[in-house]
């Protein structure tokens, strides 16, 4: 039993560590993918990958490249159409700004989007590509309305830019190739491509899917509420009875035990807010088939939570917690200012864990999901081969039910992990002790 | 090539969160064995160190994907 344990966990660590390194060839195979797809519209148009145009170009019995890098990033990405088994595809309300072109309103059925989420009609300048709104930056392109793009418009090609090769995206149109612009990001360029041409606030999917489950925390909640006023000293039932030991579970355990009998009524909502908003999202994700939003797993998500945490924290700090990030009692003199440095350091490091850890295990676990998945297609050869699809299905459904059995657990753990670690920094930030009883976990 | 080294780092970095969670679940059974009574507090503090541990890895696994992207 152990040593059966232990070969199925080396094999998932193997799994994880692979997708991650899988990461750089997956961009040379998307070249040579899609410009097989573009072949498919006029010839040779990128001589960059005159080698793979050839090797992938051959009629017949050649197949669509399956990557299941891509395909993972592709899925646990944000989007601009939630769609729900690759059929139905609930539009959602662009809206866009773009400083010389002012600002666009629109829904995302105005793309007309299609199979791999790729919209087949331009509106105003803008195209979706993989789910994703880009704007066509040329003058020559028309501005205004509805543009029909046709099958396979959209090509992808590796260049050299800033020194880094990156991924630029090329739309095809009566022959004419157009640049693609993405939308703004505010990271400095380091998970996009830093400010572009335009920005993008529209209702995405994880925003949806944040409301619906704000909206059904709200129901529920207020429902379990009602039946303490309907029914009171009675045992709960139905939806009471499953949020009520949760709650007293986050109180009794978290609450309480991090930031003290006497003060933990105030932080008390906010606690249980972040609980059950992460809890929520990270269930709201593994259910199958309904477009498995990965919100949690979104760093733009996680960081305005920590962000949350840090200044609940450090607006409610006491003397005794600022003093001890900038002298340090009862050490010798010449050590203070190097705690100081020390401690100011780890007063960023821990939001930045915060984020880091909840959106990396469930963008963790949704990549393990997809690439047991995705051996369907890589044994099938994209459907080329019944057998190959069959043995993959065979060892994918065991493994998937086996890492959703996981990512269960994972998602209580997770939230229950943020919650603990929020209140406690709290609990340090707010704890007024004195000096002889100072050790509690509160620096580390 | 440093996508290459990149992975390596990756898996560098699971393996000493492994080693350190492995410790913490560890030593947290051993203690629960030996003070049945006090498994919450020890339970609760196992999965906070835990936490603290994968916070590490994970900043250096995001570190390896950046160096890699």
């Amino acid at each position: 039993m152990k040593y059966k344990l232990f070969v199925v966990f080396s094999f998932l660590l193997l799994i994880r560590v692979s997708v991650f390194s899988q990461e750089h060839h997956a961009k040379t195979d998307t070249v040579a993918s899609h410009s097989h797809e573009t072949m498919q519209g006029h010839e040779g148009h990128d001589h960059g990958t005159d080698a793979q145009h050839t090797e992938a170009g051959h009629h017949g019995d050649t197949y669509e490249k399956f990557d299941p890098a891509s395909t993972a990033i592709h899925h646990i990405s944000d989007a601009n159409v939630y769609s729900i088994m690759d059929k139905i595809r609930i539009p959602l309300p662009m809206i866009l700004y773009a400083k010389d072109k002012g600002l666009d309103m629109f829904m995302s059925s105005k793309f007309h989007i299609g199979a791999h989420e790729d919209g087949h009609t331009a509106y105003n300048g803008y195209v979706m590509q993989h789910g994703s709104v880009h704007r066509v930056l040329d003058p020559s392109f028309p501005a205004q309305g509805e543009v029909n793009l046709g099958e396979h418009p959209f090509t992808l090609k590796t260049e050299e830019v800033n020194g880094k090769k990156t991924d630029v995206k090329y739309l095809t149109y009566q022959g004419k190739e157009y640049r693609l612009d993405a939308r703004s990001t505010l990271d400095g360029g380091i998970l996009g491509g830093g400010i572009t041409s335009f920005y993008d606030f529209s209702v995405t999917k994880n925003v949806l899917s944040m409301i619906l489950v704000s909206l059904f925390l709200l129901w529920a909640f207020r429902k379990a509420a009602k039946a303490y006023e309907a029914q009171p000293g009675k045992a709960p039932t139905g939806l009471q009875g499953v949020l009520e030991p949760i709650f007293l579970f986050i109180r009794d355990e978290v609450a309480i035990p991090f930031i003290g009998k006497d003060k933990y009524m105030k932080f008390l909502p906010l606690l249980m807010s972040i609980f059950f908003f992460i809890l929520g999202l990270n269930l709201f994700g593994q259910i199958p088939f309904l477009g498995s939003t990965n919100v949690t797993g979104n760093l733009t998500v996680t960081m305005i939570l920590a962000v949350i945490v840090f200044l609940v924290v450090n607006f409610n700090g006491k003397r005794d917690y600022w003093q001890h990030i900038f002298w340090m009692p009862n050490v010798p003199v010449f050590v203070k200012p190097l705690l100081a440095v020390v401690e100011i350091m780890s007063l960023f490091i821990k939001p930045l864990t915060l984020m880091l850890r909840l959106a990396g295990n469930i963008s963790a676990g949704h990549i393990a999901i997809l690439s047991f998945i995705g051996l369907i297609f890589i044994f099938g050869k994209s459907g080329a081969s019944i057998g190959g699809g069959a043995i993959g299905t065979a060892m994918a459904v065991p493994l998937t039910l086996f890492m959703m059995a996981i990512e269960l657990i994972v998602a209580f753990v997770q939230a229950f992990v943020f919650t603990i670690l929020t209140a406690s920094y709290i609990g340090a930030a707010i704890e007024e002790h004195h000096h002889a009883d100072h050790a509690e976990g509160s620096h580390h | 090539m440093t996508g290459t080294l990149a992975a390596v780092g990756a898996g560098l970095a699971v393996i000493g969160a492994g080693i350190g969670i492995g410790m913490v679940g560890g030593k947290a059974m051993e203690a629960i064995a030996r003070q049945p009574e006090a498994s919450g507090d020890i339970r609760s503090g196992m999965i906070l160190m835990a936490a603290f541990v994968e916070g590490a890895a994970l900043i250096a696994i995001l570190l390896s994907i950046f160096m890699a992207g």
